[in-house]
C-alpha cells in the first residue's frame, strides 16, 4: 500500500503542473489586468504601463510563468499585487477558515444523511421516505447562495438571532470556534454549505442501502434470526466504502467551491479570496490559491482511496 | 468496587481543569463584553469596496479608497471642504496654509506650510518632509522611491518639474507648464511620514504595519481582506475635526444585500450605497437614508472620431432620446437627471443647452444625418465602483435609444475589463461608446481632461478623442489665467461649449444614498466623493 501511496503522490506533480498552466492561461485570456485596480481614477495609459513594468507584467507570458514556477518550487508563492503582502500567508489563513467550516459541514451532512438514507430505504415508498426524499431533492436543487440570502433574511434581519456577515466581531484573526459569540457567525455558512452534500449523500445512501437490503445475504441474516439492528450494521458496513468516497468528494468540493456561500456571508475563506483575486486579476494570489486548493483536492482523494482500501478488503491495490 | 487513587486523582484534576477553564471563559466573556462598550465608541462602516483599500498613502479602488483610507489617515497640502451639504465641495487649506503663484513666474507656486503639525509617529511636518514626499514618486534615486505609488499618485505630479525649499515652512513647486488649476492636484496628493518609512528601512511592506500620516485618524490594525481599524487622533491639528468617535472600523462588503443585512442586524452603523430596492425596508427599520447630489456622472462616453458619433447630429439625437425621468423613477429617486457632466452647484455649470426628452427631434436628427437605423456598439460593465446598477440601467438606455432609430448592441464585461477599455482609449477598441461613470470633481477632471484634444489617450482621459478647437483655445487660456473669477468664466464657457457639442450622452447623476443607523448623529453629507466622518457621534 505504501508503494501505491508513493506512486499516487508522484503522479500528483504533473496534475498540479497542469492545473497551474491552465489557470495561468485562463487568467491571461480574460481581458483586464491587475494594474487597473491600483490606478487613480485620472491615471493615464502611461501610468498604467509604468506600474505594469514595476510588477514585471510587461514580460512575455512564458517568462512570467517560469519566474513564478521557479519561486513556487522553493515554497514562495510571491506577493499579492492588490495588497503587496505574501500570498502564502493569506492563502493559508483563508484555507484554514474554509477547512474548518467545510469539515463541520461535511461531517454534519454525513451523519444526518446516513440516518436519513437508512430510514428512507427502510421506509421505502412510505411517508418518511417521501419527506426525506423531498428534503434531499431540495438540498440538491436549491442554489446555496439563494439559501444563504434566505437564511440571512430570516435569522439575522427578521429574528436577529444570528449575525448576518463576517467572521467574528473583530475579524477572523481572533476567531474562536469554542466561543459562542464567535461560533454563531459560522452557523449559517455551515448550514448553507451542508445542505447540498446532505441531499446528494442522502440519495446515495438510500439507493445503496435499498440495494443491499435486497441481496441474498440479508435474507440469510434474517433467516438466521439476526435482529434488524444487526442487519443494519451489516448493511452499513457494506455501504461504508461508497459513503467514504462520497464524503471525500464532497469535502473537496466544499473546500474549493464555496465561492458563492463565502461571498454571501463575507466568510474570509478560499472561495472569498478566489473571488477577490478573480475580480482584481490578482494573478499571484489567484495562482497561489488555486495551487493550494488543487493540492488539497488531490490529497483528499488520495486519502479517501487509502482509507477505502483499508476498510474494504474487497478493494485490492496492486 | 472502589475507585483507585489514580482514578480519583484523575477525576479531581479533570473537574478542576474544567472549572478553571469555565471561570476563565466567563471572565473573558465578561471582559470582552464590557471592555469596548463602556470605554470606546465605535463607528462601523460597510464599504462597497471588494477589499481593503491601500492605506499606505496611495489608495486604490477608486475614490472610495481615497474616502476611507486616504483622507482619514492622511492630509494633503489642500483638503476638500466637506463641511456643507449645500454646495459642491471646493478646496481649502490643509497641510499648507496658503498658496500663491509667483507674480514673476507663473510656473512657480509658493506654498506656506502649516506649522506645529506632527505625523502620528511624532515626526515633524515641515519643508523637508514635503520635499521627501514629492521625491517618493518623482525621483527614482530617492531612498523612499516607491514604484507602486508612482503608478497610483504619479498623475497628480505629472506637471511638477521640481520642488525647492525656501525655508523650513515654505516650499516652491515649479511646474512644467503654467497651470492655474495646479492646487486641485495638490488636494489629492497625500503626505506620509518620512520618518516612518525610514524607520521601516524604506521597506513599504514594513511601513504598512505602522503607517503614519497627519490625518484625523490613526492606523490601529488591519485584518487583510476583512477590516481596517483606525482610532481617533486626539492631537489633530484642526481641533474642529478631532473625531467624535474613538474608533472607526472599515469593512469591505461589495454585495449590496449583505450591507443592508449587516445594518439591519446591527453589525454595522453606516452603509455605503444601499440598493434602491432595500431603501424602503431600511427606512421602515428606522434607518436614516441620506443623499445629496455630488459630481458623479453616470454617462456614455462617445467615440467622436469615427461614425456615427463624429456627427454632432447623432450625438444630439442620442441626448434628445433620453427620457431621464424614467431612469430616475426606475432607480426610485436615488439619482437626478443630468443635463451635463457637472452638477448645478459647481461654479462652472453655466447655462448649458438643454436636451430635454424629444423623440421626434431625435428621429429627425438621425434621418438628417442619414443614420437610420444607427447601429452602435456599447461597452458596459456588469457591476463596479460608481457604476450604480449597470444592467437594468443600460437596458433602459438601449430601449430609449432604439425607440428613436438607434440599433444598440450592449456588450457586457466585468468592471476590470471595462477599466482596461477606458485606459486604452477608444481607438484601441471597436466600441462607439462606453458606459463609464465619471468623477468630475474639479475643472481638471470635469472639463479639461475630458474634452481637450491634448488629453486623448495615452495622455489621459479624453476616451473618445473628442476635439473642438474652441474648447482647446479656452482651455489653454484658463490654464494661464491665475485670477480665479476670470478663470472660472473661461471654464464655464468651455463647459457650455462641450454641452453644445453634445460631447457625451448625459443620463443621470448619482445621489449616493447612504444608510445610517439611528444611533448616529452629526453626519453632514458633502456634495463630494469624499466625506468627513469626524463629526459623527455614536450614541449607545
Amino acid at each position: 500500500m505504501w508503494l501505491y501511496a508513493a506512486r499516487r503522490i508522484v503522479l500528483t506533480i504533473p496534475i498540479l503542473l497542469g492545473v497551474t498552466i491552465i489557470c495561468f492561461a485562463l487568467v491571461q485570456i480574460a481581458p483586464g489586468d491587475p494594474i487597473q485596480n491600483l490606478l487613480s481614477p485620472t491615471a493615464s495609459a502611461a501610468d498604467a504601463a509604468r506600474l505594469r513594468a514595476a510588477y514585471g507584467l510587461d514580460q512575455p507570458l512564458v517568462v512570467q510563468y517560469v519566474i513564478w514556477l521557479g519561486k513556487v518550487l522553493v515554497g514562495n508563492l510571491g506577493l499579492s499585487i492588490a495588497n503587496n503582502a505574501p500570498v502564502a500567508g493569506q492563502v493559508l489563513h483563508a484555507f484554514l477558515n474554509t477547512l474548518v467550516i467545510a469539515l463541520i459541514s461535511v461531517v454534519l451532512a454525513f451523519v444526518v444523511s446516513t440516518i436519513f438514507g437508512v430510514l428512507a430505504a427502510y421506509r421505502s415508498g412510505r411517508l418518511a421516505d417521501r419527506v426525506i426524499t423531498a428534503v434531499a431533492v431540495f438540498g440538491i436543487s436549491v442554489p446555496p447562495f439563494w439559501l444563504g440570502v434566505i437564511l440571512v433574511i430570516l435569522f439575522a434581519v427578521n429574528l436577529s438571532w444570528l449575525p448576518a456577515t463576517g467572521m467574528g466581531a473583530s475579524g477572523s484573526e481572533s476567531f474562536d470556534y469554542l466561543h459562542w459569540d464567535d461560533f454563531k457567525f459560522a452557523i449559517m455558512p455551515i448550514v448553507a454549505l451542508a445542505l447540498p452534500p446532505l441531499g446528494i449523500m442522502t440519495r446515495t445512501t438510500r439507493a445503496a442501502v435499498a440495494e443491499i437490503l435486497n441481496q441474498d445475504f440479508v435474507q440469510t441474516l434474517r433467516a438466521k434470526g439476526l435482529s434488524e439492528r444487526a442487519v443494519i450494521v451489516h448493511a452499513l458496513r457494506n455501504i461504508l466504502p461508497q459513503a467514504v468516497a462520497m464524503l471525500g468528494l464532497q469535502l473537496g468540493y466544499l473546500i474549493g467551491g464555496s465561492v458563492l456561500v463565502e461571498t454571501v456571508f463575507t466568510w474570509p475563506g478560499t472561495g472569498y479570496l478566489l473571488n477577490k483575486a478573480v475580480l482584481t486579476r490578482d494573478i499571484p494570489l489567484l495562482q497561489g490559491t488555486i495551487l493550494v486548493l488543487a493540492t488539497a483536492f488531490v490529497l483528499i482523494n488520495l486519502a479517501v482511496d487509502l482509507v477505502q482500501s483499508t476498510i474494504d478488503p474487497r478493494i485490492k491495490r496492486s | 468496587m472502589g475507585m483507585s487513587d489514580r482514578e480519583s486523582e484523575h477525576m479531581i484534576s479533570a473537574r478542576f481543569t474544567k472549572s478553571v477553564t469555565l471561570a476563565a471563559l466567563t471572565a473573558l466573556a465578561l471582559h470582552v463584553g464590557s471592555g469596548r462598550a463602556s470605554a470606546e465608541s465605535v463607528l462601523r462602516v460597510a464599504m462597497t469596496a471588494a477589499d481593503i483599500p491601500d492605506y499606505t498613502g496611495a489608495p486604490d479602488q477608486g475614490y472610495e479608497g481615497y474616502r476611507f483610507a486616504g483622507y482619514t489617515i492622511y492630509d494633503a497640502l489642500a483638503l476638500w471642504d466637506l463641511s456643507s451639504s449645500d454646495k459642491a465641495a471646493g478646496i481649502t487649506p490643509g497641510l499648507a496654509t496658503s498658496w500663491t503663484v509667483d507674480p514673476q513666474n507663473n510656473k512657480r507656486w509658493i506654498y506656506k506650510l502649516r506649522q506645529g503639525v506632527t505625523f502620528h509617529d511624532g515626526c515633524a511636518w515641515n519643508a523637508d518632509s514635503a520635499i521627501w514626499n514629492f521625491a517618493r514618486v518623482m525621483d527614482p534615486k530617492s531612498s523612499g522611491y516607491n514604484p507602486r505609488h508612482v503608478g497610483q499618485m504619479g498623475t497628480y505630479v505629472v506637471n511638477v518639474a521640481s520642488v525647492d525649499k525656501i525655508d523650513d515652512y515654505t516650499i516652491a513647486i515649479n511646474t512644467k507648464m503654467p497651470s492655474s488649476l495646479f492646487p486641485y492636484e495638490m488636494a489629492m496628493y497625500y503626505m506620509i511620514s518620512n520618518c516612518a518609512v525610514q524607520k521601516a528601512g524604506n521597506d513599504y511592506n514594513l511601513y504598512a504595519q505602522h503607517p503614519s500620516g497627519t490625518g484625523p485618524y490613526k492606523f490601529d490594525k488591519v485584518v487583510p481582506h476583512e477590516r481596517l481599524e483606525l482610532v481617533k487622533n486626539d492631537r489633530y491639528w484642526n481641533p474642529q475635526r478631532i473625531p467624535k468617535q474613538d474608533r472607526l472600523v472599515l469593512l469591505p462588503m461589495p454585495e449590496a444585500s449583505t450591507r443592508a443585512a449587516a445594518l439591519l442586524s446591527g453589525q454595522v452603523d453606516f452603509v455605503e450605497a444601499p440598493s434602491p430596492d432595500t431603501i424602503p425596508r431600511l427606512k421602515a427599520a428606522g434607518m436614516n437614508i441620506v443623499m445629496v447630489p455630488y459630481p458623479h456622472n453616470w454617462d456614455y462616453l462617445l467615440r467622436a472620431d469615427v461614425p456615427p458619433f463624429n456627427d454632432i447630429r447623432v450625438r444630439q439625437a442620442a441626448n434628445y432620446a433620453m427620457n431621464r425621468q424614467d431612469m430616475v423613477d426606475m432607480l426610485q429617486g436615488v439619482a437626478v437627471a443630468a443635463d451635463e457632466t457637472l452638477i448645478k452647484t459647481q461654479p462652472w455649470y453655466g447655462k448649458p443647452v438643454a436636451y430635454d426628452y424629444d423623440p421626434e427631434k431625435a428621429k429627425a436628427l438621425l434621418t438628417e444625418a442619414k443614420c437610420m437605423p444607427c447601429t452602435i456598439k456599447v461597452g458596459i460593465s456588469t457591476s463596479g465602483s460608481g457604476q450604480m446598477q449597470p444592467l437594468p440601467m443600460n437596458e433602459l438606455v438601449k430601449e430609449q435609444l432604439e425607440a428613436v432609430g438607434f440599433k444598440v448592441n450592449l456588450e457586457p464585461m466585468d468592471w476590470n475589463a471595462l477599466i482596461g477599455v477606458f485606459l486604452a482609449g477608444s481607438k484601441k477598441s471597436d466600441y462607439n461608446a462606453i458606459n463609464f461613470s465619471m468623477a468630475p470633481i474639479d475643472p481638471v477632471q470635469g472639463i479639461l481632461k475630458k474634452w481637450m484634444t491634448d488629453y486623448a489617450p495615452p495622455a489621459c482621459c479624453n476616451w473618445g478623442a473628442f476635439t473642438d478647437p474652441k474648447i482647446d483655445k479656452l482651455g489653454a487660456e484658463a490654464l494661464g489665467e491665475f485670477d480665479e473669477g476670470k478663470r472660472n468664466a473661461l471654464l464655464t464657457k468651455m463647459n457650455e461649449q462641450a454641452v453644445a457639442d453634445a460631447s457625451e450622452l448625459y443620463i443621470v447623476h448619482d445621489l449616493n444614498p447612504r444608510a445610517l443607523s439611528p444611533k448616529l448623529s452629526g453626519f453632514v453629507q458633502a456634495q463630494s466623493w469624499f466625506q468627513d466622518l469626524t463629526p459623527i457621534v455614536v450614541h449607545p
